[in-house]
């Protein structure tokens, strides 16, 4: 028998719950027989959901975009001497915990989703930047040489052999950015934008762990279906590379 | 086809190539050796503009190389390095076919060249076209290399050490079939290597360097009869020097036609150096010749070996 490919039940199971919440009051009502509220109703866990997928996709589309044409231009002849900034400057953006950042933002820009995407992409920029730089620099040099013995541009090289080389470690990146990205755009909730986090900070404040657990579960389960599907990616990007079923006769 | 002339190449600090002059005629197998250092592998890139040269002229077909955009240059020259330089991520057909695709060839003419190339290496083109280079063997990752170079039908084939990474056994197969590929399409080729062995095998002319200037260039038979200096007879090896010789030569050279001689016969195209082998392992001093197609032809005597049999009387 074919074995699931759990990517299919974790995907069923996050939908089901982000849908059938409401459904789920009388388990958290036995749960929490002390709490007058044992469900989260303020807002829909769908829009929740939303919100929290639209803050950590563009924070993470920025972070990505950034961070490889970073790690392109310090992997180039031009560039090369660049290299050493770029690196401390991206680890610097992950040094701050990005409630220290959210700390700093908010006096200057405001409360709302723009201190919370700045404090987000500049935390996801590193280990898309380390990653790519990673990739693009274990092309075997004899592949490049190669490229350019055969009359291949700089700009060709690039674009089909060192990039789709380098796909799967810079995929492995980008997954762990996101994953990041995933828990802690839930503490945005602290200025004010809707995620996620927003019924677990209520339930803090509040002390209603039954507030806590339903948005940890959303939460830890969107991080493990984003986690398979970008594992699925990379596998699919590095397919030159699997062991091949022999299939001759 | 490609000529240097009074060329040099500086690195910080030393020469690498210190005044070189070589023409490579046209249909020519031009083979650049010498130790490590000597400069042949700079050479060679040289050629097609993966190293720039510092002084003198390196023209292709009449025209300097620095008139061509280093791309349309190398996309006129066929390119090939050991096994590791094909595209891991590319399979077989899109390897072969990545030439012509710069080039703009359309798809179907495309993989017509891909399956007329495989074919012609002995690769069965339905079984291979889809495969990716880690599922392949060093010598079949070879064969891929060399289809790719040839694919665009270049008129010169630079080759750094083709076959430097391979098995004897593979390597032997491999240089037997460059060989008749060369013949059969007339392509200029210019490889480097270490190894004299497959110098004399391939060349027609040899090319030895030392310390960035040439010791010797010469056809495979020159060299070996007549080093031009100590460096030169060391290289080509003080106590093999006269294996090599044989080595250097074809059974087809020495044979007396029509003589019979008895047991398993040579092939018209082995070399002396196989014949010497057979005559004493097989304890004989006669063996009988066979051309390609396995018709008895004549004879050849162990001492033949030595001096060539006085020249045939009309039959």
């Amino acid at each position: 028998m074919r074995r699931i490919d759990p990517l299919i039940p974790a995907a069923i199971a996050l939908v089901a719950l982000v849908l059938g919440m409401p459904a789920l009051k009388p388990l958290f009502a036995w749960m929490f027989p002390d709490q007058a509220r044992p469900l989260y109703e303020q807002d829909s866990f769908l829009s929740l959901t939303l919100d929290h997928l639209s803050l950590v996709g563009i924070s993470s589309a920025v972070s990505v975009v950034v961070g490889v044409a970073v790690a392109i231009f310090v992997t180039r002849p031009s560039g090369r001497a660049f290299r050493p900034l770029a690196e401390t400057l991206t680890a610097a953006g992950q040094t701050f915990p990005p409630i220290a950042v959210l700390a700093i933002a908010v006096p200057l820009l405001g409360f709302g989703p723009l201190p919370a995407l700045i404090a987000l992409a500049l935390y996801g920029l590193l280990p898309v930047t380390e990653a790519t730089v990673a990739g693009i620099e274990q092309v075997p040099a004899g592949v490049r040489e190669a490229a350019r013995g055969i009359g291949m541009s700089p700009t060709g090289i690039l674009a089909r052999v060192e990039l789709p080389l380098a796909a799967p470690v810079i995929v492995a990146g980008i997954r762990t950015s996101v994953i990041i990205n995933i828990g802690t755009a839930a503490i945005a909730s602290t200025v004010g934008v809707k995620t996620l986090g927003l019924p677990i900070i209520v339930g803090l404040s509040g002390f209603n762990t039954a507030y806590v657990l339903q948005g940890a579960l959303v939460v830890g389960l969107l991080a493990a279906v984003v986690d398979l599907a970008f594992d699925r990616l990379g596998g699919f990007l590095g397919r030159w590379n699997r062991d091949r079923v022999a299939k001759t006769a | 086809m490609i000529r240097f002339e009074h060329v040099g190449k500086d690195y910080a600090g030393w020469t690498a190539i210190e005044d070189l002059s070589l023409t490579v005629e046209k249909g020519e197998f031009c083979v650049l050796i010498g130790p490590s250092g000597s400069g042949k592998t700079t050479t060679l890139k040289m050629i097609n503009r993966l190293i720039e040269h510092d002084r003198g002229r390196i023209l292709f077909e009449g025209a300097e190389i620095r008139s061509f955009a280093p791309e349309e240059l190398r996309r006129r020259m066929g390119y090939a390095i050991q096994s590791i330089g094909l595209f891991p991520h590319w399979t077989v057909e899109e390897n072969i076919g990545a030439v012509p695709k710069l080039l703009g060839w359309p798809r179907a003419k495309i993989r017509d060249r891909v399956t007329e190339l495989l074919e012609m290496l002995t690769l069965d083109p339905e079984r291979y076209r889809a495969r990716y280079p880690r599922h392949l063997s060093g010598g079949e990752q070879q064969r891929i290399g060399v289809a790719r170079a040839l694919a665009a039908n270049p008129s010169v084939l630079l080759m750094d050490e083709p076959f430097g990474a391979l098995d004897p056994v593979t390597r032997d197969t491999l240089q037997a079939e460059m060989l008749r590929i060369q013949a059969a399409s007339g392509t200029t080729v210019v490889l480097v290597t270490h190894d004299i062995d497959e110098a004399i095998r391939l060349a027609s002319r040899i090319v030895i360097l030392e310390g960035g200037r040439i010791a010797q260039s010469g056809s495979p038979r020159e060299i070996l009869a007549a080093p031009a200096n100590d460096f030169v007879a060391d290289f080509v090896g003080r106590s093999d020097r006269g294996l090599r010789l044989l080595a250097a030569e074809r059974v087809g050279d020495r044979m007396r036609r029509g003589e019979t001689a008895v047991g398993e016969p040579l092939t018209v195209d082995a070399s002396l150096r196989e014949a010497l082998s057979l005559f004493v392992a097989r304890n004989v001093d006669r063996l009988p010749v066979q051309d390609g197609s396995g018709a008895l032809i004549g004879a050849i005597r162990l001492a033949d070996l030595v001096r060539p049999p006085p020249s045939e009387a009309a039959p």
